[in-house]
């Protein structure tokens, strides 16, 4: 019995500091969730990276699928005016 | 060499053997996770080993290193229980393995956490947060081995009952570890047991393992006396300086 047989895919996500979202880091192979999370700490954390870990399992999330790409996305392509690029900002602003 | 010398070896020699044979898993684990996870506890053994060869070195205070001291000693002088020093196994085994020795050191280190000794009370705490993760790692993956499949809880069951002869050694007072807990420098050895024993019961209880019988224990190791593999470890460990005296990197 090979591990890939019995061994989840794990997504992990890791809080860096309070007040920052937790983001998506990577994944990894685990047993169960507590598993997960120490494997976690270990692949992802070793340099200080986080404060706070989640760990999903792979098949529990639902993704858009590649080839509604165009339906989904094409239409907001058109509408510049949604992005906030009509504004003039004054030099003394600098970068925003 | 004085009794607070030789006690401090006996700390730095048990994290340094047993880092060295975790170390042996690199590239090797069952899988890239736990290869990981193992090597990350040999390195954390293999920094406290050096914490407490520089203290070690000072007490000596003939101009030896914390390198000489690691590199540089032969079987006889090294003072590691054999629990430490005994092959990895499989995975199970030397989870057996870190799960004996990472209860007793997490006792052990929670004393040492106030040693009258100021200079091990400074390096049990910087050491006890990676001691205390050590031993939730380990118990973890017992129980997930104890209660898993057939054949993990077979193996591992196996493994629990062979390294158990090694166990007792750890918390078998000798003359030296009397000295020290009279100092206030180390702890009561039966004290130790005592909570040793209840935590791997519990753990071995919710992990449905059997408790082996109580029966001979090996000793030796605390006194320089060695199995035939602690050689083979050095012998890795030590073949550069050996070969290349002095050579640095």
């Amino acid at each position: 019995m090979s591990q890939k047989d019995n061994w989840k895919i794990w997504e992990v996500f890791i809080r860096s500091k309070n007040g920052i979202s937790h983001k998506h880091v990577g994944s990894l192979h685990a047993p169960d969730a507590e598993i997960a999370i120490k494997n976690a700490r270990d692949v992802y954390t070793r340099r200080s990276e986080g404060i706070s870990i989640w760990v999903v399992p792979s098949d529990a999330i639902t993704a858009s699928r590649p080839d509604e790409k165009e339906p989904l996305f094409a239409p907001a392509d058109d509408k510049v005016y949604r992005h906030p690029t009509f504004y003039d900002i004054p030099d003394d602003v600098g970068h925003m | 060499m004085d009794d607070k010398t030789k006690y401090v070896l006996r700390l730095a020699d048990n994290a340094l053997i047993l880092g060295q044979r975790l170390g042996e898993w690199c590239g090797h684990g069952p899988v890239l996770e736990q290869d990981i996870a193992l090597t990350n506890i040999a390195l954390d053994l293999i920094g406290q080993s050096r914490m407490l060869y520089q203290y070690a070195a000072e007490c000596k205070g003939d101009g030896s290193t914390e390198d000489d001291l690691a590199m540089k000693r032969d079987v006889f002088d090294f003072y590691n229980v054999l629990l430490v020093e005994q092959p990895n196994g499989d995975w199970g085994h030397t989870l057996v393995r870190q799960f004996y020795y990472d209860t007793y050191n997490y006792y052990l280190y929670e004393f040492l956490c106030n040693s009258k000794d100021v200079r091990i009370a400074e390096i049990a705490r910087k050491s006890f947060k990676e001691i205390s993760y050590h031993a939730q790692f380990s118990a973890e993956w017992i129980i997930r081995l104890g209660d898993g499949t057939d054949e993990s809880h077979e193996r591992v069951q196996r493994s629990i009952n062979d390294l158990w002869t090694y166990t007792g050694e750890m918390m078998t007072p000798d003359e030296l570890d009397r000295k020290m807990e009279a100092e206030g420098v180390g702890p009561n050895l039966d004290d130790i047991a005592t909570k040793w024993k209840r935590k791997v019961n519990e753990i071995l209880d919710i992990a449905t393992l059997k408790r082996p019988e109580e029966s001979f224990m090996q000793t030796g190791g605390k006194v320089g006396e060695h199995g035939e593999h602690l050689g083979f470890v050095l012998a890795e460990l030590q073949f550069m300086q050996r070969a290349y005296p002095g050579m640095s990197w």
